[in-house]
């Protein structure tokens, strides 16, 4: 919204506008001066760069956006969602290319030990050497290091809550030593843990019979006989 | 005044709220209150369409030069397959996903296109959960007045009674699939009440519930090993000389190519069209969502209803510069989150429906008791630290832990300061007509989800969309494949295309936007 819809006469007294800092930072390898506090992503369309792969939910959701940044005069590489992290002056960064980490095609219905299985579509999960590169990388701010042991040692419930908020960035697979593919072992334990060792909810089962048997059918023809009106009666009586 | 002395205002005022009772507004007031303030109600943003199927009608210029505009295609493109399917579903988002999965589970040969990748979309990024009927003391009627109620009573009451009363399947097949939604202590699915609803229905991953059911149906879709094109966006339909759509047009977003599709039924899980910034206004929706199944479903002939009407989500934060137009959960709100203007006043019953609820922020903006931001924008409060005082310290943390880190990249504690926030474009109420089984008035072209219309009516409800498009992309799917099991691939042309150009030049429609438009332009060129 522009500022011009508004009285800002009429608004207390406030503020003025800041104006924009600039600030120079590094894409991909090149200078570019851009408006201090804008995303990455939004730098990336500032400075003209067009933007097809890398770009999601621009909501920090979708992983679509994993990116590799570095502040001024820190030799760390960090990861960041673009989506989501503001620019500062002297930082430099890259969008993470695609990782062809493999991902086991499995039937989940299908399992006949879940806990074992895990060892054979994903073999290389045992082999954790603990470096921990995985959770440095983790832009969820996930301990997924900690997330494989326990999927290794059966705790799939322990790694569903977890990897709840796992954005499938998949910026912890490049980094692993031993070629596992953290956000796949974590996603099938997690599937895993809500088909085989979680309790059917109580009533949902009967709900869904009770609407195969009509048992609404009644409610139904009196409410789908119904005017305008005496529809907007009966949902305010219901209120 | 600094924007932290007026943030102190929340705070001093916070006791003396919480004793507060605002009633909801009774249904003339609420009229009013929309007529007057509802960015739907502004005249000088609407015009009527020129020609096609919803000639004279009502709608946004954004989408009505978006409809009239021409396809990137040239009526001579050879038109060899280069994939034929039984069924081809267009975009990778939860509508797309279920509609996928079920016509392949049917049999049907599919392959999935989609323009960004598998699992891109507005879907995966919804918090707030999923309505169904499932407590004890609520029922699918419930839930039926309660929809029609928030729609102002113009939905599509079949497509609405198919979809509360298919909810609890669904909730059951996401169950089997491993979704792992929110328990109580005994085991039943837990519920949270959202805005306009009478009954707690919405079921949820804490604040992940979108995030979470798509994880799941893309580890599915690649588990059952469903064909898929990714950055592939559709650009124009094909339809056979009875005007029945046998395929589609596809660009290779990478090389630019066309990628021609022959299939039995497409189904259109295109997402809605946030991405056009309808009237200027930010929005919560993913890069992709330009309404493309919109425009190719015009141009193939299939009418659109409530193209008039969008919904703003009340909450979307226009502090810090970085989120703007990003989502805050209606979930803030059911736990008692109170909304309050410059003066520390609360100025509406938080859980009114949506459009009442942006009504009333965008009032107390304009009538000049609204904040202003750093970079000059307006918006009221949301008062976060409330839900620590009402449910004990902690609850943010517990239940809405997305959002709490959201702001903390930014240095801002929602545990501790209320955020800013002003209505943000969300969702298109309306879309493509369609039928109980998702089919449009086009034979074999289905739609499936955001692009769908009819079902919310005026004003979609929190929560149907998820359930809306797991219904209706299930249906889809399944028609569609039964579709495909029984017919013979048709012929492929471009005459309904010629027929768009035609009646284009009819009605003197000469300048036109090249449509879809596939992504918005953000790219800043040399002259902007």
């Amino acid at each position: 919204m522009s500022t011009s819809e508004f009285d800002t006469n009429k608004v207390l007294e406030q503020e003025e506008n800041l104006q924009p800092k600039m600030v120079t930072v590094e894409i991909a390898g090149k200078p570019h001066r851009v408006p201090a506090g804008i995303t990455l992503m939004k730098a990336l369309w500032y400075t003209g760069h067009e933007v097809i792969r890398g770009a999601g939910c621009l909501g920090g959701f979708c992983g679509a956006c994993g990116t590799y940044y570095r502040t001024k005069d820190d030799p760390r590489v960090k990861t960041c969602l673009a989506c989501s992290f503001a620019v500062e002056d002297g930082m430099s960064f890259s969008f993470a290319p695609p990782f062809p980490a493999r991902k086991a095609i499995y039937r989940m219905e299908e399992l006949k030990d879940p806990k074992q299985d895990l060892f054979t579509l994903y073999p290389e999960a045992p082999l954790c050497r603990n470096c921990n590169a995985c959770t440095e990388a983790c832009p969820q701010a996930i301990d997924v290091r900690e997330g494989v042991w326990r999927a290794v040692f059966g705790d799939f419930k322990a790694v569903s809550e977890m990897f709840m908020n796992c954005v499938m960035c998949g910026l912890c697979a490049p980094v692993c030593i031993a070629d596992i593919a953290p956000n796949f072992v974590a996603l099938y334990a997690s599937r895993a843990q809500g088909v085989y060792f979680t309790e059917k909810p109580k009533g949902l089962a009967e709900r869904i019979q009770a609407i195969a048997d009509g048992r609404y059918d009644e409610e139904w023809n009196r409410i789908l006989s119904m005017t305008d009106e005496e529809l907007e009666q009966a949902s305010a009586s219901a209120a | 005044m600094t924007l932290s002395a007026l943030q102190d205002i929340v705070h001093q005022t916070r006791e003396a709220r919480r004793k507060q009772v605002l009633p909801k507004l009774t249904p003339s007031e609420r009229d009013t209150l929309i007529k007057k303030f509802h960015p739907d109600c502004r005249e000088q943003a609407y015009r009527p369409l020129k020609f096609g199927p919803n000639k004279g009608q009502l709608t946004v210029r954004e989408l009505a030069a978006l409809l009239e505009g021409d396809s990137p295609v040239p009526y001579d493109l050879p038109l060899d397959p280069d994939h034929t399917v039984d069924v081809l579903v267009i975009g990778g988002g939860g509508a797309g996903c279920a509609a996928a999965l079920h016509a392949h589970k049917a049999g049907a040969k599919v392959l999935l296109a989609t323009k960004l990748r598998l699992a891109d979309s507005n879907s995966v990024m919804a918090q707030g959960g999923m309505q169904i009927a499932v407590a004890p003391d609520d029922s699918p009627v419930q839930h039926f007045l309660d929809t029609l109620k928030g729609g102002h009573f113009k939905n599509d009451r079949q497509l609405l009674k198919v979809m509360v009363e298919e909810g609890p399947s669904i909730a059951q097949w996401l169950l089997e699939l491993g979704v792992l939604f929110d328990r109580d202590t005994d085991g039943s699915l837990h519920v949270k009440k959202g805005g306009g609803s009478t009954k707690p229905r919405l079921v949820t991953c804490s604040d992940y519930t979108g995030l979470e059911i798509m994880r799941v149906l893309k580890d599915e879709v690649l588990n059952r090993q469903i064909q898929l094109l990714e950055f592939c966006a559709a650009v124009e339909l094909l339809t056979n000389r009875d005007g029945v759509c046998t395929g589609a047009v596809l660009r290779d977003l990478d090389n630019k190519r066309f990628i021609v599709v022959a299939a039995k039924a497409v189904i259109l899980a295109t997402g809605g069209i946030g991405r056009l910034h309808i009237q200027g206004f930010p929005t919560s929706n993913h890069y992709g969502a330009t309404g493309d199944g919109l425009a190719l479903a015009y141009r193939a002939g299939a009418p659109l209803v409530h193209i008039d009407t969008f919904q703003y989500h009340p909450t979307g934060a226009v502090y810090p510069e970085q989120l703007v137009g990003a989502l805050v959960t209606e979930g803030i709100r059911s736990e008692g989150g109170h909304l309050v203007n410059a003066r520390g006043e609360r100025f509406v019953n938080e859980l009114d429906t949506r459009d009442v609820v942006s009504s009333s922020i965008i009032r107390e903006c304009e009538e000049g008791r609204g904040i202003r931001t750093p970079t000059g924008r307006m918006g009221v409060w949301l008062d976060t630290p409330l839900l620590e005082l009402e449910h004990g310290a902690g609850t943010l943390e517990k239940h809405f832990p997305a959002m709490v880190r959201q702001y903390e990249r930014y240095g801002i504690d929602i545990r501790k300061d209320p955020v800013l926030i002003y209505p943000t474009l969300h969702y298109q109420n309306g879309g493509v007509q369609i039928d109980v089984n998702a089919e449009t008035a086009v034979p074999n072209l289905f739609v499936a989800g955001e692009a769908s219309g009819g079902l919310h009516g005026r004003n979609r409800l929190m929560g149907n969309s998820l359930l809306d498009l797991m219904v209706f992309g299930k249906r889809a799917g399944l028609t569609a494949a039964a579709r495909a099991a029984s017919n013979r691939q048709g012929v492929l042309t471009l005459q309904h295309l010629r027929r768009f150009r035609e009646e284009a030049k009819r009605y003197g429609v000469t300048e036109q936007i090249t449509s879809p438009v596939i992504l918005p332009a953000y790219t800043r060129t040399q002259d902007s």
